[in-house]
């Protein structure tokens, strides 16, 4: 972890919603792995005071790039939309415990939602990269909100879209289709981020059907590097509770310790 | 910008507070910069903490209700303190308990080399007075004061809390019966509700308030303690820059704690003791104890009449 200034490279409008912004970081680049966030401090006034938690979205190691997609929720969030090309962000990072693969594992079952797209879209290059197949099922309120559909073909994986618009994205209809593409092509772990329902109805398929699985979660922070206490959540941890700091026990846990989303 | 504080020589005033420091911040800058180390407040027996969400942002200020979760004394006797052993500060360890032999146990307990002080916070709710906090009372301050002083040779510092209307009484009580300097103070008790589901924010209902938007009013305590004890005060409340850290030197502090502010910038500390030295050239002072109390008030306006407010 470092803090340090980025420059802002470009920050647009992908939706009505999100932005996609792309920080140049080279010093920090050849650290970062998906599902690691960062703390970003959105504005230099004590308005928003804290940091804010963002997952990395996209590593371009080659022109030593981060990128994050946000969702324009409060203020922090609305700060960082008004930034432009060529200003500094303070960003202190990379963050957490990312996702971890297993050399025996070939295909990857990926289900997420809203904000959490962003966090699996490295996830895809990654596995990509490392000759593991991917497919995603993403769900949103809208398709204008599912943003990252296009990166992550062109990361490798096969993607199915769901939304609330079309009727499609209800729990149900999900657990079919995870279902489906857990018998028809024989995978290997899941992950999910970004909805807790979703979260819920994943880790009992995990638990039936014996297959490991990953998830990304989001807890208010303070500190973001394991200081302060304030982004803990129980956890079951070989049938103990245990209070586990989400910056930096996680964000990625194992999808069977998880109690409270 | 040498201090000392109760015995504890310290290389400047600048030191974290409790519960927003840990072992994480050495990756982050050499902790021998700083004045002293403190941990976040040990239980004698591991505490699991309150349930979430523990903290929500206000106005240039944020609630937290942690509720103390710690791995209990026995742990930090083994791994923190032999850790920060390898830094060029004094340790000073923060102890919480819910009765007066607690204190004194762990008082006892963590008595050991590598510890330089004890600062006991006696400012969360207990269960020998109703949830209260034994800082809410002078009387009850000096009792569990002076039970602890009886069972240690360590510095005492006494932490104080903002949510009583008996401040100076508190610290005059701390210091009669032992304590070797106050911290002033913890945070303030506070709430805030989302309007659109109408749940308080955070998971414990209430919550402490720190940051910035405290700082006038444990300013003010830090101006109105100096007035009445001899014992130094560390001044601890929404300090973000050389400049807050000066002003409550200014107000009678002779060292502080930083916060919230190592959530907001995690090399504050670094930056406020900088601006410190930068301070002092500036105004050509030679020593930042010449700062303590230095408040200019004219006579007319002096304490007892200010506070008539
Ligand atoms: C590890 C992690 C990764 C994340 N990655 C992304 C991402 O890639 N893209 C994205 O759009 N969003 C992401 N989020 C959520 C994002 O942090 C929040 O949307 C953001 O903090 C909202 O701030 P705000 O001031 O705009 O909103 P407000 O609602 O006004 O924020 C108020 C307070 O609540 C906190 N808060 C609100 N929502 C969340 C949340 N979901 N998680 C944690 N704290 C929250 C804020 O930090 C702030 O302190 C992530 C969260 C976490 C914990
Ligand atoms: C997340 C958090 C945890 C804290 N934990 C403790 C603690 O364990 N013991 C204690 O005495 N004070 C604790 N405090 C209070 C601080 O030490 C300090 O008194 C308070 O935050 C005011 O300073 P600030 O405005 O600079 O933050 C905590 C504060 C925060 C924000
Ligand atoms: S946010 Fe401070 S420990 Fe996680």
């Amino acid at each position: 972890m470092k803090l340090l200034q980025g420059t802002v490279l470009s920050n647009t409008w992908v939706s009505p919603r999100y932005k996609h912004m792309s920080i140049h970081a080279p010093e920090i680049v050849e650290e970062c792995k998906a599902g690691q966030f960062f703390h970003l401090k959105c504005s230099d006034s004590f308005s928003p005071l804290l940091r804010r938690p963002m997952s990395i979205y996209k590593i371009v190691k080659k022109e030593g790039e981060i990128h994050f997609l946000y969702l324009i929720k409060g203020e922090g969030t609305k700060c960082l939309a008004n930034m432009h090309q060529g200003d500094q962000l303070n960003m202190f990072g990379p963050l957490g415990n990312g996702f971890t693969l297993q050399t025996e594992w070939h295909s990857l079952l990926i289900v997420a939602r809203g904000v959490g797209l962003a966090t699996m879209a490295p996830l895809i290059d990654m596995a990509t990269k490392q000759g593991i197949a991917t497919y995603a099922i993403l769900s949103a309120r809208t398709k204008g909100d599912i943003l990252s559909a296009d990166y992550m073909k062109e990361c490798g994986a096969e993607v199915v879209s769901l939304t609330d618009e079309d009727r499609d994205s209800d729990v149900e209809h999900v657990r079919k289709m995870v279902e489906n593409v857990i018998d028809s092509k024989s995978i290997d772990a899941l992950f999910t981020c970004g909805s807790k329902r979703l979260t819920n109805m994943l880790k009992g398929i995990s638990l039936q059907r014996k297959i490991p699985g990953q998830v990304a979660m989001e807890e208010n922070m303070g500190c973001g590097s394991g200081m302060c206490f304030c982004c803990v959540k129980p956890f079951n941890r070989g049938g103990e509770i245990v209070n586990l700091r989400v910056c930096s026990e996680g964000p990625v846990f194992q999808l069977e310790e998880v109690m409270e989303l | 910008m040498k201090v000392s504080i109760g015995g504890v020589s310290m290389k400047n005033p600048v030191m974290p507070a409790s519960g927003t420091f840990a072992e994480e911040t050495a990756q982050i800058f050499d902790l021998s910069v700083l004045g002293a180390l403190v941990t976040k407040s040990v239980t004698k027996y591991p505490r699991m903490g309150n349930r979430g969400p523990r903290i929500a942002e206000t106005i240039a200020g944020m609630i937290n209700a942690v509720g103390i979760q710690s791995k209990g004394s026995q742990v930090i006797r083994e791994t923190s303190i032999p850790f920060y052993q390898q830094f060029n500060s004094p340790l000073i360890v923060s102890i919480s308990a819910d009765t007066a032999d607690e204190f004194v146990d762990l008082a006892q307990e963590l008595s050991v080399p590598g510890v330089a002080a004890l600062e006991i916070n006696i400012s969360c709710p207990n269960l020998e007075d109703d949830g209260r906090s034994y800082a809410m009372d002078p009387t009850q301050t000096y009792r569990v004061v002076d039970y602890i002083r009886k069972s240690t040779q360590l510095p005492l510092y006494a932490k104080l809390t903002p949510n009583t209307n008996a401040i100076t009484e508190v610290a005059v009580a701390a210091e009669a019966a032992g304590a070797d300097a106050v911290v002033v103070a913890n945070t303030m008790l506070s709430m805030v509700i989302d309007v659109e589901t109408r749940k308080p924010k955070v998971g414990n209902i209430m919550g402490g308030l720190s940051g910035p938007c405290t700082k006038p009013v444990i300013l003010r305590m830090v101006y109105q303690v100096y007035k009445k004890v001899g014992i130094p005060i560390i001044g601890c409340g929404g300090i973000c820059s050389a400049e807050d850290a000066i002003e409550y030197m200014i107000a009678g502090a002779s060292a502080v704690q930083v916060g919230t502010y190592n959530f907001v910038n995690p090399i504050g500390m670094v930056d406020i003791i900088q601006g410190m030295k930068e301070y002092a050239v500036r105004h050509r002072i030679s020593s930042l104890s010449d700062l303590v109390g230095s408040v200019c008030v004219d006579e007319q306006t002096r304490i007892d009449k200010a506070a008539a407010y």
